[in-house]
């Protein structure tokens, strides 16, 4: 039996991994029309996603001071209001956006990119390679990571490009997936499956890609969600606390110059400046973790709704 | 390796470093602050020689000797617990820190400790009741509130309930006509200045522990143990605390650790937004005005305050599991 789930694995070439990718498409989608929390944080995400990707091209901002046009209630003209110096906000919010998103799925890239490949070798390896980088592993899941980010961040003396604030936050953030894939790995490992593939003389890289690799994906997935939600508290936290030089408009740069240049505090007028950063935040994150929910459920049938 | 020799490794190595992070960063990077330094204080007439010895007064920096001096020099400051002068206000880092640290500690242990008594009970509500309205709201709202950064939560507190409603006191530690002290007004400010951090840290956090204790909770009740204790017609309160409770929380202690290291990382938002005199603001202050020695003094003493509870937590937990001892390689 479980030598038969070996050489079907075996035989999956790329023509059937692609079907597998539509059939899983299409169950996803089932389940999502089921499950209507998931559908509802799949529309944020996508909302959000396009707004990054073409709102600015539709919606132009201009960051010109217009001081007659100081803290204008939301309006037809200016859905969201100005800002302190009379500057549209919507324009504002919606080119943060794409930093913001940028930022956050380039360091979901990064982290599973760097936790792939240092937890498959660690815990396919294992031995002294292994011990040797879970001692990493336990120091940087050990140090505060966001001080350390702060720390980093704030030696850096220049602008920094979406990429690169992805990649700091992804060195301070990678290790808690790598030790987490590669303790999947160990267990995996142990598989009868795996065994039989080994016996077959099937080499190490057929092995790690064929055999283990598919059953860490749904895995990998749910913790893009997570490794996404906290990229965006990072990196909106970083210009929040203005500790990075403010180059393009960003919702934490908002929040900022909102608290503590504009007394947003006590000034009610610079409340639609203030909450409309505060709100996005609220709702991409709540997208996310939505739409992880739907994943936990389709990965894991036992947490499946009873009228599944 | 025996489990407490790794506990103690990780320590030492964590600990290791950070110190030598921060030396890098300051030090090597190309554009460093130590080098801007400098050429500030040239730029405020200083000749390169005094600029130096003026640098050399905040941090133990020389520039000429090689960098493994350097560094040796700079553990043996850090060592003796000279974490040099904080280059905008003039004083010891180590004396500033040392007004801030309570504070800080303060903050986050209550924090942690009713967050944890907050989702503990929760949780076990949530999962004997489970299925109910009760439990989908509030499984949903623990999920949704643990993402939420504190930052945000924090800035919607500070503006409606301590600048508009003044329900809350929107900045400082204590009062200002109090005299510290163990009297009552002053232990009753204190607490009062403390109430808004505390719950901004409970709403963000309570949810991870609430939602494990009910999925623990859940498998517990499923056991043998929990029948036969029925079965013998045990009183449930007994069942639930005796029974279920301890079993379901044991497991939770491991998330100790992680949960520690998160709150020390949002002191820096939590304790800036609502002014509060801790390592947070400092490290908050030192970030805006670029002031290295403070900053990195800051960083240094979260994450050894970090660490050390971590030991500490990890030791408790094998005390109280002692599986963790036996089956840990």
């Amino acid at each position: 039996m479980i030598g038969a789930k070996g050489l079907i694995s075996l035989r999956k070439g790329i023509s059937r991994g692609l079907q597998g990718w539509a059939s899983e498409l299409k169950f996803t989608f089932k389940i999502l029309k089921r499950d209507r929390t998931g559908l509802v944080g799949l529309g944020i995400i996508v909302f959000f996603a396009l707004m990054a990707a073409i709102g600015p091209e539709v919606y132009p901002l201009e960051m010109m001071p217009h001081p007659e046009d100081r803290f204008l209630p939301p309006s037809l003209e200016h859905p969201l209001g100005t800002d302190f110096a009379g500057r549209d906000t919507l324009a504002q919010i919606i080119h943060g956006s794409r930093s913001v998103m940028a930022v956050a799925f380039l360091t979901g890239l990064f982290v599973v990119l760097i936790s792939i490949v240092l937890g498959i070798s660690s815990g396919y390896i294992g031995g002294k390679f292994d011990m040797l980088m879970m001692r990493i592993v336990d120091v940087f899941l050990t140090i505060p990571s966001f001080p350390l980010l702060v720390i980093i961040a704030a030696s850096v003396n220049r602008t920094l490009s979406p990429v690169e604030v992805a990649l700091i936050i992804a060195a301070v953030e990678w290790a808690g997936l790598t030790r987490a894939i590669r303790s999947q790995v160990l267990s995996i490992r142990e598989e009868n499956y795996i065994e039989s593939a080994r016996c077959l003389g099937l080499g190490a890289f057929h092995i790690i890609f064929n055999e283990i690799f598919p059953s860490l994906k749904p895995y990998i997935a749910m913790n893009l969600c997570l490794t996404i939600v906290s990229a965006i508290y990072s990196q909106v936290g970083l210009y929040f606390l203005g500790v990075m030089p403010y180059t393009s408009v960003n919702w934490g740069t908002m929040l900022n110059i909102a608290l503590y240049r504009q007394s947003g505090l006590l000034n009610r007028k610079v409340w639609p400046y203030l909450f409309s950063p505060v709100i996005c935040v609220v709702l991409v994150q709540t997208g996310f973790i939505l739409f992880l929910h739907t994943l936990e459920e389709i990965f894991n049938p036992r947490l499946r709704s009873e009228e599944a | 390796m025996n489990w407490v020799v790794r506990r103690i490794i990780n320590l030492i190595l964590t600990i290791i470093i950070s110190v030598s992070v921060t030396f890098f960063l300051v030090r090597i990077m190309p554009g460093n602050p130590v080098d801007t330094l400098i050429q500030q204080y040239m730029m405020q007439g200083y000749s390169y020689k005094e600029a130096l010895t003026a640098v050399r007064a905040l941090i133990s920096y020389m520039p000429n000797e090689p960098l493994h001096i350097q560094y040796f020099n700079y553990w043996k400051a850090i060592l003796r617990g000279d974490l040099g002068r904080s280059i905008t206000l003039a004083t010891p880092v180590s004396q500033i820190l040392g007004f801030a640290v309570p504070w800080t500690v303060f903050i986050v242990s209550i924090s942690l400790l009713s967050s944890f008594s907050v989702g503990v009970l929760l949780g076990v509500y949530a999962a004997y009741k489970r299925g109910s309205l009760f439990d989908h709201s509030i499984s949903l709202f623990a999920s949704i509130s643990r993402s939420i950064p504190h930052y945000i939560i924090g800035v919607v507190f500070v503006v409606f309930l301590a600048v508009q409603l003044r329900l809350f006191p929107a900045y400082g530690a204590y009062g200002r006509g109090v005299t510290p002290g163990f009297n009552i007004q002053f232990i009753g400010s204190v607490l009062y200045h403390a109430a808004l951090p505390v719950i901004t840290y409970v709403v963000t956090t309570f949810g991870g522990w609430m939602l494990s204790m009910k999925s623990n909770t859940i498998s517990v009740l499923g056991e043998y143990y929990v029948v036969a204790a029925r079965a013998r017609g045990l009183p449930n309160r007994r069942i639930s605390l005796t029974y279920v409770g301890r079993n379901a929380i044991l497991p939770l202690f491991t998330r100790f650790a992680i949960s520690i290291g998160y709150m020390f990382g949002g002191v820096v938002f939590v304790e800036t937004i609502f002014s509060y005199p801790g390592i947070g603001s400092y490290l908050s202050y030192a970030i805006g005005v670029r002031d290295w020695t403070l900053m990195t003094g800051c960083f240094l003493l979260i994450t050894i305050a970090v660490v050390v509870s971590n030991f500490v937590a990890d030791l408790l937990y094998s005390r109280l599991d002692p599986r963790i001892r036996f089956t840990a390689k």
